[in-house]
């Protein structure tokens, strides 16, 4: 079962009661009011694709009080499949993803034949969506809840860059960037559970540790699990990363790395990574990290060598077992001090101390 | 070995990769200038860079070659791309 993770409605008789063109009034039953909300709190986006005068349409809402709750909206003349569509790519996800409710057959239809993977509903399913299997996401993490700030926050940060004529060191360090690292607790997992995930795009080691092993390792004395957040000035970027790291005399192994593919474009991952080369540093540890390459996390390949990691000897190495698997390299680096980032500010805890526990 | 690299002397490569490095960073980026020390390049940009050279002048660079000493200035990277087309060419 495919997860919806965008629900674009109709207007006309769909969501709120009435034509307001022909009406002039609607009525908005408080029972969709609450699937709105509902979907909402669940990290479902919602949009909007009416065949209506957008003005008058965009207004309604507004006065209706549930405006906030649609992302780009398409209200205006054209074709609804034309409106799906646009919506899903202004959103960046996959048709199969987005579902349409709208209670007119034809319309239905007209959606079902350009964008056959697109789910239709009617408007006599409305109440009981959220009872559904593919609207109720096993895990509803804080950032779900808060995801359609951040797709807010997004599209302001995009249309900002676009228009932003200088160096990518420029614009970066313009959005006020702020990445901040903390020792995880079982809340902090639960906001990374998406990067954790076997399908997680970046994960830099190409190692898999499923949730419960982590939420295992957070009172293990030799581990430490951190999780980060990033925020701008536009708003939070949400937790966008999770480490683990296990602790060994002479090297600091580095058993998972995975980031957020929204932040790689702000060298997340980079600063992260040099971070940590210094805090083994000032603790006069090398560090180790497993890495197995996949098809996806090449520029963290490339974030470890240009790093200075390489996969000579060292006799650090021998105390710290195999690697998680065969074909997982040990990538190996003699830290040395490194400066903080040019581009964000960065709040993190003291590694070199080890927590007690 | 493609046709592109054997016609293309090294002086030719390094100043077509100056030109690709000024482009970027909307700076003026000379052949020996290093582009990682002066601060200009991200860690996105490292990995367009690999892309880039892989993909115009049809070479791979894996491992041990992905350090960052091969790509500080349009001569190294130059010379990166010469060697590893000459290996492919002789293999
Ligand atoms: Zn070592």
């Amino acid at each position: 079962m495919t997860l919806v993770k965008c629900l674009v409605w109709d207007l006309d008789n769909t969501l709120w009661q009435g034509t307001l063109l022909e009406d002039g009034d609607v009525r908005l039953p408080d029972e969709v009011r609450a699937v709105i909300v509902e979907l909402d709190s669940r990290g479902i986006l919602q949009s909007v694709a009416s065949k209506n005068d957008h003005d008058l349409a965009w207004k309604k809402l507004e006065e209706l009080g549930v405006a906030e709750y649609f992302l780009v909206p398409r209200i205006g003349w054209g074709r609804k499949s034309d409106a799906v569509m646009g919506i899903a790519r202004d959103l960046q996800f996959a048709l199969s993803t987005v579902a349409f409710v709208d209670d007119t057959p034809t319309e239905r239809a007209e959606v079902n034949y350009h964008a056959p993977e697109v789910r239709c509903y009617t408007e006599q399913d409305v109440l009981s969506l959220i009872g559904l299997p593919e609207f109720s996401p096993e895990v509803v993490t804080v950032d779900a809840r808060r995801r359609r700030e951040m797709y807010r926050a997004n599209a302001l940060r995009t249309e900002e860059q676009e228009s932003f004529d200088g160096p990518d060191e420029d614009f970066l360090r313009s959005l006020d960037l702020v990445m901040e690292i903390r020792r995880a607790d079982d809340d902090d997992l639960s906001r990374v559970e998406e990067l954790t995930l076997r399908t997680s795009q970046m994960n830099a080691t190409g190692v898999h540790y499923p949730d419960r092993v982590l939420r295992g390792l957070l009172a293990d004395p030799a581990h430490e699990v951190l999780t980060i957040t990033l925020t701008d000035r536009f708003g939070p970027h949400g937790a966008v990363g999770v480490l683990l790291l296990e602790r060994h005399p002479g090297v600091w192994r580095l058993k998972l790395l995975a980031t957020s593919c929204r932040v790689v474009a702000f060298g997340a991952g980079t600063v992260l990574l040099n971070w940590l080369v210094d805090q083994a540093a000032q603790a006069g540890v090398h560090l180790a990290a497993d890495f197995r390459p996949t098809d996806r996390n090449r520029m963290m390949e490339i974030a470890y060598r240009f790093a200075g990691f390489t996969q000579d000897p060292c006799v650090c190495l021998a105390g710290i077992g195999d690697p998680a698997g065969g074909d997982v390299q040990c990538l190996h680096l003699v830290t040395a001090r490194r400066e903080g980032p040019a581009t964000m500010r960065l709040l993190s805890p003291d590694l070199t101390v080890a927590t007690s526990i | 070995m493609t046709d592109r690299t054997t016609t293309l002397t090294a002086e030719d490569l390094e100043k077509e990769l100056a030109a690709y490095l000024s482009e970027k960073t909307k700076t003026e980026v000379g052949p020996a200038d290093d582009v990682f020390a002066s601060g200009l390049v991200s860690s996105m940009f490292a990995m367009q860079l690999v892309v880039h050279l892989e993909s115009t002048y049809d070479v791979a660079i894996i491992g041990p070659e992905l350090k960052i000493d091969n790509f500080r200035t349009a001569q190294v990277m130059a010379a990166l791309v010469l060697r590893l087309s000459d290996e492919a060419g002789d293999a």
